[in-house]
């Protein structure tokens, strides 16, 4: 997709049902996948449901997108040749990757399968991208902590599509120890008191920063910390389009599906409406307050990194 | 107690191993020096670009041409970590810098970034390019992936187990490095932005500002998961520390073993370089008699200051791998002095300054190869002959007499607190 064209509106969804859901709410794309493959997903549909998930995707006329973007173990490899022939034969639109394993299991298993990058954190620059794009990647995912100025110059730099979140919670600290039962067990308490999975009711305070809340959930991949606020750029979308951004996802992760659908309307009116005439666009307030009706009071909404600049 | 449980593979036949390569860390030239005097077989150091260790000493290119000067006398070889992820604006330069390692003598970069990978290959060809633990590579095929892109060595995730270190040896003919003792990220390496989030600096490019050791209160429902009194949450990890367990490493065939602590002290680098080098020519003496000798485990816990652990080594780190209790307690010894020169006629060595110490005090002093011997100080002069009764000033030189022999890069140590 050229960046004079629509951008694509991206999000995830841990059923079919879901993700039909939110296609009607205006999502293009839906990543979907299983936590044996993709990590943070807001739910598994099993590689027997692909072939029928992915159908049902695209006769909504949306795309279907696979997560594989975890780090593999050796004991874990021989899965991969049978998923990606399930994800091939079921005629996914891409995968997402960060394991250089998926990329070999690819060449050799489902050649000219759309390979998507997204190494998360540390996909922070364009030479970078082009080097993925090289080895069969066409689209670079982009590392939620580049700011605007970065962003569009990451775009000029690389072949490959871009995409950047525009909505919702990040990751910001993955481990693959299990955090949550350890301390569990240092207290004294059951381990077992921590459910696996995506889980709403846990948090993290740092002591010296009362007011922020950062989720915090154990699943098969180990522990995961999640931001105190949830990005919100849907009042950056005209310089988001100028920078050449090809798809914007919204990260549904920890919200209801409310919530998501009402976050996907109104991006939807957004692009749409820039599309019909980019140069009368206005941001319709309404877009914005829709959003702010269901927002988690403890949750601010804020531009997240696009206007940062950070010191190292 | 593993060790002396420790059967070989194999029905005792053992196979014939190389000595793994010891590589140890260098935030500074003299920290170099030291690394290599007691044994380094290698050091790494950073840069003043694309490195992840933005307060330590780092390196100008022409202290790079030093360091790799005085390491080549003792045949040893001087890696630089160029392991940031790089943003739009650090790309510019990347190839001119390396070629300037290059010509200074460095054998190889330790990178993370694809990008830069690339441009050493094209730009820089005589460096040896050493995937970085940044890229946590954790599965054989990963390994087998950047050996098909031309890279020499990958440095392992901290994630990965002994046996899956084994079978990825077994399947890639790569050299592989492992960390095998130092402070570790509890995050998949470069997969944490703690940093970013609480103060804008980019950990990915050298800001990390140790956030995982913090206190967070754990809710849940909105309630705090502990009893007012008990240790809060924390991502906080021990050290990890193989001194006991250096023979299972050995075995799987492991290319090279890495001390982490560029931000070390002289003290930590010379203390810990040397009880690894004499485990390591231990083993290889006698592989069938080796057993582990309680100086060497001494010898690390008198620069440690965090309890110990073996990582993922053994399996995935449970609740006594991690540090709930107040943090830091200082190493239980300190630098005192390091030797310049000693006269063997009359048994008086010369001392430079490091901390404060006089006459009465209890010290040690070390020295490569594990020589140790404590005694208490006696009368001590300056260059001049003036007696004193304290050595208060840094990088002064002081004359005292020792009760054994002792040599130059000698340290004298003592007790904190």
């Amino acid at each position: 997709m050229s960046s004079a064209a629509k951008p694509e509106l991206l999000t995830a969804a841990g059923s079919i049902e879901q993700a039909e859901r939110y296609i009607r709410a205006g999502a293009d794309a839906v990543l979907i996948g299983e936590p044996r493959f993709g990590m943070r997903q807001p739910g598994t549909i099993p590689a027997s449901q692909l072939a029928e998930a992915v159908s049902r995707l695209h006769a909504l006329g949306a795309k279907a997108y696979i997560n594989m973007n975890k780090l593999f173990r050796n004991d874990e490899l021989p899965e991969l040749p049978d998923y990606l022939k399930a994800v091939a034969a079921a005629r996914a639109d891409a995968v997402t990757f960060g394991d250089p394993a998926v990329l070999l299991n690819v060449r050799e298993h489902a050649p000219g399968l759309p390979l998507h990058w997204n190494a998360e954190m540390t996909g922070t620059n364009s030479a970078a991208a082009d080097y993925w794009g090289r080895r069969g990647a066409v689209r670079a995912v982009l590392a939620r902590e580049l700011n605007e100025e970065e962003i569009a110059s990451f775009k000029r730099g690389t072949a490959l599509d871009i995409q950047v979140q525009v909505h919702g919670m990040t990751n910001i600290y993955h481990s693959h120890r299990n955090l949550l039962q350890s301390y569990m067990e240092h207290l004294g308490r059951e381990a077992s008191l921590v459910r696996r999975g995506p889980d709403r009711s846990l948090y993290l305070v740092e002591t010296e920063r009362p007011g922020e809340r950062f989720p915090v959930y154990e699943d098969e991949t180990g522990t995961h910390v999640m931001s105190p606020d949830d990005i919100c750029l849907i009042e950056a979308l005209p310089e988001l389009v100028a920078a050449g951004v090809d798809s914007m996802y919204v990260e549904p992760l920890l919200k209801s599906d409310a919530y998501n659908e009402t976050v996907l309307r109104s991006y939807r009116a957004a692009l749409d409406r820039m599309a019909a005439d980019p140069a009368a666009y206005a941001m319709d307030p309404a877009w914005l307050e829709d959003i702010r009706l269901l927002q988690d009071p403890e949750r601010e909404l804020g531009f997240g990194f696009l206007y940062k600049e950070q010191v190292y | 107690m593993t060790l002396l449980q420790h059967v070989p593979h194999g029905g005792g036949k053992r196979v014939r191993l190389a000595k793994p390569e010891l590589l140890a860390p260098a935030g500074s030239l003299e920290k170099l020096k030291f690394a290599v005097h007691y044994g380094a077989d290698a050091v790494y150091i950073g840069g003043q670009k694309y490195g992840l260790r933005s307060n330590a000493d780092n390196f100008s290119i022409d202290q790079m041409r030093q360091g790799v000067e005085f390491a080549s006398r003792y045949g040893a070889k001087v890696f630089v970590a160029t392991n940031i992820y790089a943003h739009q604006e650090d790309l510019p330069g990347i190839a001119d810098y390396l070629r300037e390692i290059e010509d200074a003598g460095i054998s190889a970069i330790i990178t993370a970034d694809p990008a830069i990978v690339e441009t050493a290959q094209r730009a820089a060809p005589r460096l040896e390019v050493h995937l970085s633990t940044q890229q946590s590579t954790m599965n054989w095929q990963a390994v087998k992936f950047w050996k098909e892109e031309g890279l020499p060595r990958v440095v392992l995730a901290r994630e990965a187990t002994m046996d899956e270190i084994r079978e990825m040896k077994a399947r890639v003919d790569i050299e592989l490095e492992v960390f095998i003792h130092g402070a570790m990220c509890s995050s998949v390496s470069g997969r944490c932005v703690l940093s970013n989030h609480f103060t804008d600096r980019d950990s990915n490019r050298g800001g990390c500002c140790q956030s995982c050791r913090w206190k967070y209160d754990l809710h849940a429902d909105d309630r705090s998961v502990s009893e007012p009194g008990q240790n809060l949450f924390t991502m906080s990890s021990k050290d990890l520390c193989m001194i006991e367990h250096l023979p299972d490493l050995i075995e799987t065939g492991v290319d090279s073993f890495k001390i982490e602590g560029r931000m070390k002290s002289v003290h930590y680098v010379a203390s810990v370089v040397n009880a690894y080098r004499q485990a390591i020519d231990a083993y290889f003496a006698d592989p069938a008699g080796y057993t582990l000798r309680r100086e060497w485990v001494e010898e690390i816990g008198k620069a440690a200051n965090r309890p110990l652990n073996t990582g993922f080594f053994y399996g995935t780190p449970g609740a006594s791998e991690h540090i709930y209790e107040p943090e830091e307690k200082p190493a239980p010894y300190d630098f005192a002095a390091v030797v310049t020169e000693y006269d063997p006629a009359s048994g008086i060595a010369t001392v430079q300054q490091r901390s404060p110490f006089r006459p009465g005090m209890e010290v040690e002093f070390i020295g490569p190869g594990g020589r140790r011997f404590s005694q208490v100080i006696g009368e001590m002069t300056d260059r001049d002959g003036q007696a004193l009764d304290v050595a208060r000033h840094p990088l002064q030189s002081i004359r005292l007499r020792t009760d054994h022999p002792v040599e130059p890069l000698d340290l004298m140590r003592k007790r904190t607190g």
